[in-house]
């Protein structure tokens, strides 16, 4: 197990390095290294002098040792609208993004399977099709049109909760976030069901798809001929099965959640760090827009990380191959 | 001695779209008290479907339409399921083809074996424990304490059958369904798990129904056959009776093709023609199109017949052993 | 019993009629309903983007012909010139039934380019790691995997965030965003082709490498291929629409779908829903029967799920 962290660590690191190595010449190949790196309202001899100091009149590669020396060091740039570090600034926007995140994950899992495991036990009932259309629903909606609809109905329409901002925050064992107070957890609900929309149906799509395909195989009928409750068969043998692709994709769709948050948190004006990116990109904040993504390649190789480890905890033939390797 | 199962009359068809599958059409057989019947047919006879009735596993769009299926004189055809559930690994258990797909991947072999007792009795864990490890021990598996501990993965083939078989063991049933139990195994195991099949049955008194396409396998096992073909019984004997002796021209034909050392040199057996459409089933005797000694009384249905102490459904029984001749 | 006449040689049953397989498909495709209307929605759709000029009641774009008068008209008022605003009108001035239609023109020449593109870029990736296999097949397939992990629109997002607005921005960056996915289902099927006895017999028959892929592997790739074509294209639409709306996809001089919503988005708090959400509901029946269609596609053509 450690081997197989410690190899996967080195694997990571590989990926952050080639991605900086992709983001720092795409930077400046794709764009004037001048122009993406200092303020679009320089005149001549502010830019003259940003290029002495950014070093830009040196080899590219160069630039590049200076670049990832200073990544290393945590500075990825000064933001031009606030003035502040940009790694500063989107750590500052983190947790926003990552309470409305996990909050989204949440309802994904606790609507989604339970409303996929009944579909794949009852498929050709009328709730399971109704599911299943809901479902694909769910996938083809565009997430900033069902936003917009969302805020139109329980907002503007029938006011029950706020369309945007974060509201009251709440501590717990030390962590800030607003699903502590009730007035956080109204601001967040209509986002959250917004961004978890995709997911629910991602989830009740995998949860009968696995139901459906163990319902079917010799375990399952194996286990009723040893006269097994249908519960104890549900629940311990299919569930068990479907429980490694489904904690597995779910896990890897956390990084795409962070990714969408972009959209929710645009529409419901959540001040998280998608908030950020795009202002960033409209204002032409490039550092700001550099740091981001080098801060979201950080966070997806965790997360496949995590997911690698998850994943062979749950299912027993991953682990012996580890060991015996 | 006194019967465990007395199957009359069954029927056991599938509601496809494409039209009604009557894999079980009419099958009648006796099985008493530690005995092994051998039921014999090639796939899509409906030999696995006749086993699959007798334990109440039949899933839509199959289902028994007609029959009885009488276990120690109590009716268990289209029984509540309660009840079948409460027999099924208890009084009468199944050993399944594949011990690659039956035993649940991601669950240890203890659990799976354990769970088959309490399922069935109020006894403490640690009881159900010591009690899967004896009769691992009684299949022959060394250190089962071990084994207890492993995923399914990690044991190979033939040991995984051991442990169905174990499991089949546990309480104690009256009766076992074998169904084809050896056919994925190699040769060698075959002859071994054969082996502590017959010596458990013996001891335990169990009866069993083993179900093959490899009339070799039961020749040295079974006490007696049923020979089956498109869904029903075509020939049934004591097991010396019908091999020395085979009177339907189907069991001729299916004893013909099996090479043997005293018949060297020969030209194999073949039965001409494809195992028939379940879907459109000829009329008459079903083998009737691939039979030599084929008569037009065939075109019609034979009745069973008694002969010599075995059951037949032939018209012209003595036709068919000179054919091969 | 002696006197038996001959055995009668059973008579082969008459063979049922023989459907090609695009009969097949085809018959079994219009098996559902659901599918039957969705694929009949879009092909209206597309009608109606296609033949835009001639049945709106004004061109939204030729400025002498939208009056600022008729701004933020509600559904069925009237405009200026006469004619019904059946859907009403936007902020300055524009049919928005007129404005969804060549909004839809957009959206739908963005999607289907891009699609195009990167089925065709991604379908020759695929093909050359199936053909060249080992070193170079790994190093592709690296790619693919790495570029798999992260949300397409995520990827999408950053390439506009470098690139910047415009048509043919956009849909480069949906090409860079969608190929991977090409390229994975084209390998996936030559691995599984690979796999079976009759390309190992082709390969003893000294049959090219080059034959192989293009004979078999290619073949047997359209079916997968096709599938997911309809659900990416249907999702670079949604994407494209997205970054519109985000306003960092097309410009407002190329309004598409997206650019409509996003424009009506500050009016919806004020009550005047009409603006963002009937190119919405445009939008909507694009992606949705789009969808439809590629999950029908998928079960009709997936073998494994034949009964």
């Amino acid at each position: 197990m450690t081997v197989f962290i410690i190899r996967r660590l080195l694997q990571a690191l590989l990926v952050v390095f080639m991605m900086s190595v992709i983001v720092f010449f795409g930077v400046n190949i794709v764009g004037d290294p001048v122009y993406m790196l200092v303020s679009p309202d320089a005149d001549q001899a502010d830019i003259e002098a940003a290029i002495s100091r950014l070093g830009l009149d040196r080899p590219i590669w160069e630039q590049y040792g200076l670049f990832l020396k200073g990544a290393a060091q945590g500075d990825l740039g000064n933001s031009f609208i606030f003035g502040e570090p940009a790694l500063k600034l989107i750590l500052h926007h983190m947790p926003a993004t990552m309470e409305l995140a996990f909050s989204a994950l949440f309802l994904a899992i606790v609507i989604g399977i339970p409303l996929g495991l009944y579909a794949g036990l009852y498929p050709d009932s009328r709730l399971s099709k109704g599911i299943m259309a809901a479902s694909i629903f769910g996938f083809s909606l565009p997430t900033f049109w069902v936003g917009l609809m969302l805020i139109m109905l329980f907002a503007v329409e029938l006011q029950w909760v706020p369309a945007t901002g974060r509201g009251d925050l709440g501590s717990f064992l030390g962590i800030q976030s607003s699903i502590f107070t009730l007035d956080g957890l109204s601001h967040i609900f209509l986002p959250a069901l917004n961004l978890a929309l995709l997911k629910i149906s991602l989830a009740i799509r995998l949860t009968r798809a696995g139901v459906r395909e163990a319902m079917g195989l010799d375990y399952v009928k194996y286990a009723r001929a040893k006269g097994l409750s249908t519960r104890r068969i549900i629940f311990v043998h299919v569930m068990k099965n479907i429980m490694i692709p489904v904690v597995t994709v779910m896990g890897l769709e956390f990084g795409s959640l962070i990714g969408f948050s972009v959209v929710t948190e645009t529409i419901f004006a959540w001040p998280g760090m998608g908030k950020l990116l795009i202002d960033a990109i409209l204002q032409l904040d490039r550092p700001v827009v550099v740091a981001y993504l080098m801060i979201i390649v950080l966070f997806f190789v965790l997360i496949n990380l995590i997911v690698d480890i998850l994943y062979s905890i749950l299912d027993p033939r991953v682990r012996l191959q580890d060991q015996g390797a | 001695m006194s019967a465990v199962l007395e199957v009359s009359g069954l029927k056991t068809h599938f509601f496809t779209h494409a039209g009604v599958v009557k894999a079980v059409d009419g099958v009648d057989f006796t099985v008493s008290k530690g005995e092994i019947m051998g039921l014999v047919g090639e796939s899509g006879s409906g030999k696995s479907i006749t086993g699959f009735s007798i334990i109440g596993l039949i899933d839509a769009p199959g289902r028994i339409v007609e029959g009885s299926i009488k276990f120690n004189g109590e009716e268990i055809a289209n029984a509540k399921e309660e009840r079948l559930q409460s027999l099924r690994g208890n009084r009468i258990s199944m050993i399944f083809q594949d011990p690659m797909m039956t035993l649940n991947p991601v669950l240890r072999v203890d659990t799976q074996m354990i769970e088959a007792i309490l399922a069935h009795e109020s006894v403490s864990k640690q009881t159900a424990w010591e009690r899967s490890r004896d009769a691992l021990g009684l299949v022959g598996i060394p250190s089962p304490e071990e084994r207890l501990r492993a995923y399914p993965h990690q044991l190979s083939g033939g040991m995984r059958q051991r442990v169905a078989i174990a499991t089949a063991f546990l309480n104690r049933p009256d009766l076992i369904i074998a169904d084809e139990p050896t056919t994925a195994l190699d040769v060698t195991i075959q002859a071994q798990i054969i082996h502590e099949a017959q010596k458990l049955t013996r001891q335990t008194g169990t009866a069993m129904i083993w179900i093959t396409h490899d009339l070799a396998v039961v020749a040295g096992l079974a006490e007696r056959i049923s020979v089956m073909y498109a869904g029903r019984i075509v020939e049934q004997g004591g097991i010396d009776d019908v091999i020395d002796r085979p009177l339907h021209p189907y069991t001729v034909g299916l004893l013909g093709s099996v090479p043997t050392a005293n018949r060297r040199g020969k030209r194999l057996f073949q039965i001409e023609g494809m195992t028939p459409n379940m879907l459109d089933l000829p009329k008459g005797c079903a083998f009737g199109p691939r039979c030599h000694a084929r008569t037009d009384a065939c075109g019609l249905q034979p009745p069973i017949e008694d002969i010599d102490g075995r059951s037949l459904r032939c018209f012209n029984p003595q036709r068919a052993a000179e054919a091969v001749k | 019993m002696s006197d038996m006449t001959a055995v009668t040689v059973p008579v082969a049953e008459p063979s049922p009629k023989v459907e090609t397989p695009f009969q097949r498909f085809r018959a079994e495709f219009f098996e559902s309903k659901i599918a039957t209307v969705a694929l009949g929605v879009f092909l209206i759709i597309v009608l109606l983007a296609v033949f835009a000029p001639w049945i709106t009641p004004q061109n939204p774009y030729d400025l002498a012909q939208v009056s600022v008068m008729d701004g933020r008209l509600p559904p069925g008022s009237e405009a200026f010139d006469g004619y019904t605003m059946w859907l009403g009108s936007d902020g300055s001035g524009r049919d928005l039934y007129s404005a969804i239609l060549y909004g839809l023109r957009i959206s739908l020449t963005v999607g289907l380019a891009s699609g195009v593109i990167a089925l065709l870029i991604g379908m020759a990736i695929g093909l050359v790691a199936a053909y060249a296999g080992g070193r170079i097949e790994a190093i592709i397939m690296r790619i693919v995997d790495l570029q798999l992990s992260f949300p397409a629109s995520l990827v999408a997002l950053m390439m506009v965030a470098a690139l910047g607005k415009g048509v043919d921005k956009i849909i480069l960056a949906l090409v860079i965003a969608q190929w991977a996915y090409y390229a994975r289902t084209v390998r996936a099927t030559a691995l599984v082709e690979r796999g079976k006895e009759y390309v190992e017999a082709a390969q003893c028959l000294g049959i090219s490498r080059f034959r192989i892929v293009f004979r078999h592997i290619l073949p047997n790739c359209m079916a997968p291929l096709i599938v997911v074509g309809t659900v990416q294209t249907a999702s670079a639409i949604s994407l494209e629409a997205t970054l519109s709306f985000l306003g960092v996809g097309l410009p407002q001089t190329e309004p598409s779908i997206g650019v409509l919503i996003a424009n009506g988005f500050e009016y919806m708090l004020s009550g005047r829903y009409w603006i963002s959400v009937f190119p919405g509901l445009a939008l909507l029946f694009t992606v949705v029967s789009i969808n439809l269609v590629g999950d029908h596609l998928r079960d009709v053509l997936n073998p494994r799920l034949k009964k």
